[in-house]
């Protein structure tokens, strides 16, 4: 009976021990789990790759892909030294960019499908987005030619294109300021990684970060108006200024007429005032004052 | 009679010479080392037999193959991803381990079986006789506490620290800081636990074990009768609680002469070191398990030996 009682209860301290060491080692590696999931920005995944909480339990850190990449520009993250989830796949735009293969070689071996098999067409992959995100130090937006990232764009012109703009440090002059546009923009990079600068002041960064999100409710009243083909709730009513009696606004001159009378350019009475429309619109305020 | 510790492989060496007492070892190091060559081929010499690492890879260019322990963690972690490729992958792992052995895969194919039997032969060198008493069933919590952890995190947590597929992954594609997990688990082999992390905590060698508990390779022993108890096999086995079944032990409770436990490595180390040729490799047919008493029986025979040893 005694044997048995001591038996017991060394059977129950090997397990509580077990239970311990093993529950301690879970913990740990929970947390440091917790810890690694959040993909730093600066890193990016393949083209095709799912978001990262899927991708994290999906991709097998096999590095087929990597093999795959005629260009090597992927690499598995190490322990210690890269900072995304140890053995997973991933890329820095400024140091190897994606070339953006027309069959995505990296895509068809995946064994799972951490990064999407349907995914055919590169112009499609969204890796990130591109984002001027220093306007203080882009040449362009001293007035200086550049337009490097705007000429190495794969997708030139429906991505990135340029916007002019006038420059009113010369008072004479044309800003090329590099525009990005995310319903066409991949996250390639490559335009991260032609920036002439020391550090690029254009940057892929990941959608979360680089994009905001309109309240779900939010609705534009001219979007919804043309997609209806009219006003939906009352009739659009015509705007009426309070204006004297007999007078007008005409909305295509920004002038006031005496009804029934065009007023001809240089009639004195219905000459644009001092300050156009406005002032007379305002009359009254500055009495007041 | 138990040959003393200092005297191991003596007989062996002397009987069989030393190809023949080393040649499972010989062709066990020439695997492992092959295996890490095919994949660096394709890298390196633009040859491409396999691409990928253990945890995935890709024979020529068209067989799929899937590590069970990490399709295990992505069906816990909310299965996403799985595709027909990742399903067919570890169907063939795992059949032709549920074929060849299960932990046939922990002698032959793991690069970290290089590292413990390095610190496991350190450990006789220098004769390091302490050792921690874990359980050996602590790699079924492990397992457990590995499929929990994908629940729990819903990632492959596990593949962020697992030393086998560091291992492998470092070799072929770039260590960092994962040298330090090789060296964590040779100090620990070496001096907190004898076979510690093969032998008890490894839970992908857990794994292996039931997916090759019925295994048809297995290392028989129909020469039994010629063993002299000198013990020598018990001090190189990974697994030693598995031996006496096959041995004398189990031919008193008439249990067919192999090791039938699944977690044989199938290393051979017991057939090198045996300088009666009790071992040889061999198959062992569904119809032969079943002739013999039931499992229980030979759970039994483990127990009573235990007992003994002491």
């Amino acid at each position: 009976m005694a044997a048995k009682t001591v038996n017991r209860r060394r059977f129950l301290t090997t397990m509580a021990r077990t239970a311990c060491g093993v529950s301690l080692f879970a913990l740990g590696l929970g947390f440091y789990a917790r810890g690694s999931k959040a993909l730093p920005p600066e890193y990016i995944r393949p083209p095709g790759a799912l978001e990262e909480e899927k991708f994290l339990s999906a991709c097998t850190r096999c590095g087929i892909c990597v093999r795959d990449c005629p260009y090597d520009i992927l690499k598995l993250a190490e322990l210690g030294r890269d900072n995304a989830a140890t053995g997973t796949p991933y890329f820095h735009a400024r140091s190897g960019a994606c070339e953006m293969c027309e069959d995505i070689p990296c895509i068809p071996n995946c064994p799972t499908g951490a990064l999407d098999h349907s995914l055919t067409d590169i112009n499609k992959a969204r890796m990130g987005l591109a984002v001027v995100i220093d306007q203080e130090n882009c040449i362009a937006f001293q007035g200086l030619r550049c337009e490097v990232c705007y000429n190495v764009c794969p997708l030139r012109g429906k991505a990135l294109s340029l916007d002019y703009q006038p420059n009113k440090r010369s008072g004479r002059h044309a800003l090329f300021i590099p525009v990005v546009h995310s319903d066409a923009c991949t996250g390639c990079g490559l335009c991260e990684r032609a920036c002439i600068l020391e550090r690029e002041a254009i940057k892929v960064l990941p959608i979360r970060l680089a994009k905001g999100e309109l309240g779900h409710h939010y609705r534009f009243g001219w979007k919804e108006k043309a997609k209806h083909g009219g006003a939906l709730v009352t009739p659009d009513k015509e705007h009426h200024f309070n204006l004297p009696k007999g007078v007008e606004y005409d909305y295509s001159t920004g002038r006031i007429y005496v009804k029934n009378k065009p007023a001809a350019p240089n009639a004195p009475q219905a000459a644009k005032p001092k300050g156009g429309a406005a002032s007379i619109l305002n009359r009254g305020i500055q009495e007041a004052k | 009679m138990a040959t003393p510790l200092e005297e191991l492989g003596h007989d062996a060496l002397a009987q069989k010479g030393w190809l023949g007492a080393y040649k499972w070892l010989i062709a066990r190091r020439i695997a492992q080392v092959a295996i890490i060559g095919l994949f660096l081929l394709g890298p390196l010499g633009g040859v491409w037999i396999l691409k990928g690492n253990l945890s995935s890879s890709l024979l020529l260019d068209t067989v799929p193959m899937v590590e069970p322990i990490t399709f295990l963690q992505m069906l816990a972690a909310g299965a996403a991803g799985i595709t027909t490729t990742t399903i067919i992958g570890v169907l063939i792992v795992a059949v032709f381990y549920a074929l060849v052995g299960g932990r046939a895969y922990c002698a032959w194919v793991c690069p970290v079986n290089m590292v413990t039997d390095a610190a496991a032969w350190l450990r006789r060198k220098l004769g390091i006789k302490s050792t921690s008493k874990i359980p050996d069933w602590a790699r079924w919590w492990m397992l457990g506490a590995v499929i929990v952890l994908a629940m729990a995190t819903g990632s492959l947590a596990y593949e962020l620290v697992n030393p086998v597929s560091m291992t492998h992954r470092g070799l072929i594609y770039g260590m960092g800081a994962g040298w330090a997990v090789i060296v964590a688990v040779f100090a620990y082999d070496l001096l907190i636990a004898k076979h510690g992390w093969c032998g008890h905590l490894c839970p992908m060698g857990a794994l292996y074990s039931a997916i090759g508990s019925y295994s048809v390779v297995r290392m028989r022993s129909d020469n039994r009768a010629a063993c002299d108890d000198c013990m020598e096999c018990f001090e190189v086995c990974p697994e030693p609680r598995i031996l006496p079944a096959a041995l004398k032990q189990g031919q008193k409770q008439g249990l067919p002469p192999a090791v039938l436990s699944g977690l044989c490595t199938n290393c051979g180390r017991c057939a090198d070191i045996c300088s009666k040729d009790v071992f040889a490799f061999g198959l062992v047919l569904p119809r032969e398990r079943m002739a013999g008493p039931s499992r229980e029986g030979a759970g039994r025979a483990e127990d009573e030996t235990l007992k003994q040893a002491p």
